[in-house]
């Protein structure tokens, strides 16, 4: 037998580490569409319950927009439903092309690849991008597909601590003899909302003759005055040399993401990056859909307009209600809890309340740095932050943190 | 010099990974990797840093999480390549 008694106990004493060490996700169920209200089965088999859902990534509140939907639909008639191709032998229809071309115009890019999702973008573009004799130099906390895309390529890696700007001028120094340098963040952090200082890295990267790579998963559709991204907000656009982003989150929220930059290395990637050339092409119906999506950021930004007023309301009104909140722009909120247990406490007496919202803490964050991840939406009205904002108070309340600092909150209930 | 050599390494440790406010203290035991200061992306850094002050070469299947975890442990592994 090839699964055999060893593979079977390994694998289990595997799980039974992740459960001890209180790392084992569960999966709860949605059974509405995507959105400010929604209605969530967990545990499996308890009643649904409705909640205001407070950690989705549908910044803009596309997810299930009627508009949308119906351009699914239309495209689902228009184009069919699958394509039972990779893009470069049958997989191509004419609405990945346009998707591609305006993708650029909106990004203020040179061209576009669209890929299954981010992830596989970030898996694609280092391997075609740098060779054994150059080096990507990356900040500490990027997300987990760019280090993994970064594990794939044989150029030679190191890293810069967080958004320090003196740590990356050293590393900078120190690889300048090598062929190419590529610097590599994140657009905004997806733990933090911290929003990466793009316009000193492209001082840096211009003094040392650096490429610069954004993932800006978090900030496309809504960052910048008319939501281009992080490139927008920090005053770099077409400066920044290459763009991954998806259409997971703020565009729409199905799947699909892209590499979006100077058009050399998009068309070297067309040519060369495995997950394009050895992964299915995005569904046609997320194609028509995303397509929507663009026109509809395109000609207004009343959305991120909306998200931009939801995110000071909630950020100035938790943090009056005595809530250690890490200071930021971005709709992503950490509340500062700092002990893990306290963390998925207050979670939990939140889902309790219609708040539905999740701990995160070690190895997801470092440790002592638990936190509760909020994250707004233009799907949100404000009776649902006021709502949210109420159950916080409640419940911060019964845990005695409200008005403590980090100091006090670690010296109640440890690290 | 084994003192000189975690001294040196310890030195490093600090100047890389910890950041700016942070009130850390690095031991010669404390725990690097598994305690969270260093993570594996980011050890590629100390290895080159070992790598390039002792003009050794360290094999990457021996910079593992368990070998860099400790000054210690990094001290005996460079000591051990020293050698070689």
């Amino acid at each position: 037998m090839v699964y055999g008694t060893a593979a079977r106990e390994f694998y289990r004493s595997e799980l039974v580490g992740i459960r001890n060490d209180g790392l084992f996700k569960e999966e709860r169920y949605i059974v509405t569409p995507q959105g400010a209200d929604i209605e969530v089965e967990f545990p499996e088999g308890a009643p649904v319950k409705k909640v205001i859902n407070m950690c989705a990534n549908n910044y803009l509140g596309l997810s299930s927009h009627p508009d949308v939907v119906a351009a699914a639909h239309d495209g689902l008639e228009a184009k069919g439903y699958g394509m039972s191709s990779v893009r470069f032998i049958c997989g191509t229809q004419d609405a990945h092309r346009e998707l591609e071309r305006k993708l650029s115009a909106f990004l203020g890019t040179e061209d576009t690849l669209l890929f299954a999702s981010c992830m596989d973008a970030n898996a694609a573009v280092f391997e075609v991008a740098l060779g054994p004799e150059d080096v990507v130099i990356a900040d500490r906390l990027v997300h987990a597909s760019v280090i993994d895309g970064i594990k794939l390529c044989e150029a030679q890696y190191d890293s810069y601590k967080h958004m320090d700007m003196k740590h990356l001028e050293k590393k900078l120094e120190q690889f300048a003899d090598k062929r190419f340098r590529m610097v590599a963040t994140d657009g905004v952090f997806s733990m933090d909302g911290d929003i990466a200082p793009l316009d000193e890295i492209c001082e840096l990267a211009d003094k040392y003759d650096a490429m610069v790579l954004v993932d800006d998963s978090h900030a496309s559709g809504f960052m910048g005055k008319t939501g281009r991204g992080t490139h927008e907000h920090c005053g770099v656009v077409g400066r920044v040399d290459v763009i991954t982003t998806t259409m997971g989150k703020a565009l729409g929220g199905a799947s699909g993401g892209c590499i979006s930059g100077r058009k050399e290395l998009v068309e070297l990637c067309r040519q060369r990056a495995r997950p394009y050339l050895f992964s299915n092409t995005v569904a046609p119906v997320v194609v028509t859909a995303s397509l929507k999506v663009m026109d509809i950021i395109s000609e207004t930004t009343e959305r991120r307009d909306k998200l931009e007023r939801n995110t000071l309301y909630f950020r100035e009104q938790m943090t009056a209600a005595g809530f250690d909140i890490r200071p930021g722009v971005h709709p992503i909120v950490p509340i500062m809890l700092y002990n893990a247990k306290l963390a998925q406490d207050v979670a939990r007496d939140l889902y309790e309340e219609g708040i539905y919202v999740i701990g995160f803490f070690f190895p997801v964050v470092a440790k002592g740095q638990a936190r509760i991840r909020v994250q707004l939406s233009a799907a949100h009205e404000k009776e649902h932050i006021d709502k949210a904002i109420e159950a916080f108070k409640k419940v911060g309340e019964k845990y005695g943190i409200l008005g403590l600092g980090k100091k006090e909150i670690i010296d109640k209930y440890g690290m | 010099m084994a003192d000189e050599l975690k001294d040196k390494i310890r030195e490093y440790v600090v100047d890389e990974y910890v950041e700016e406010g942070e009130e850390i203290e690095v031991k010669d035991d404390t725990p690097l990797i598994s305690g969270g200061l260093v993570d594996s992306f980011s050890m590629v850094s100390l290895k080159l840093f070992l790598e390039t002050e002792y003009k050794i070469k360290i094999p990457d299947e021996k910079a593992t999480a368990e070998t860099f975890d400790t000054v210690n442990a990094i001290a005996a592994l460079v000591r051990e390549y020293a050698d070689a």
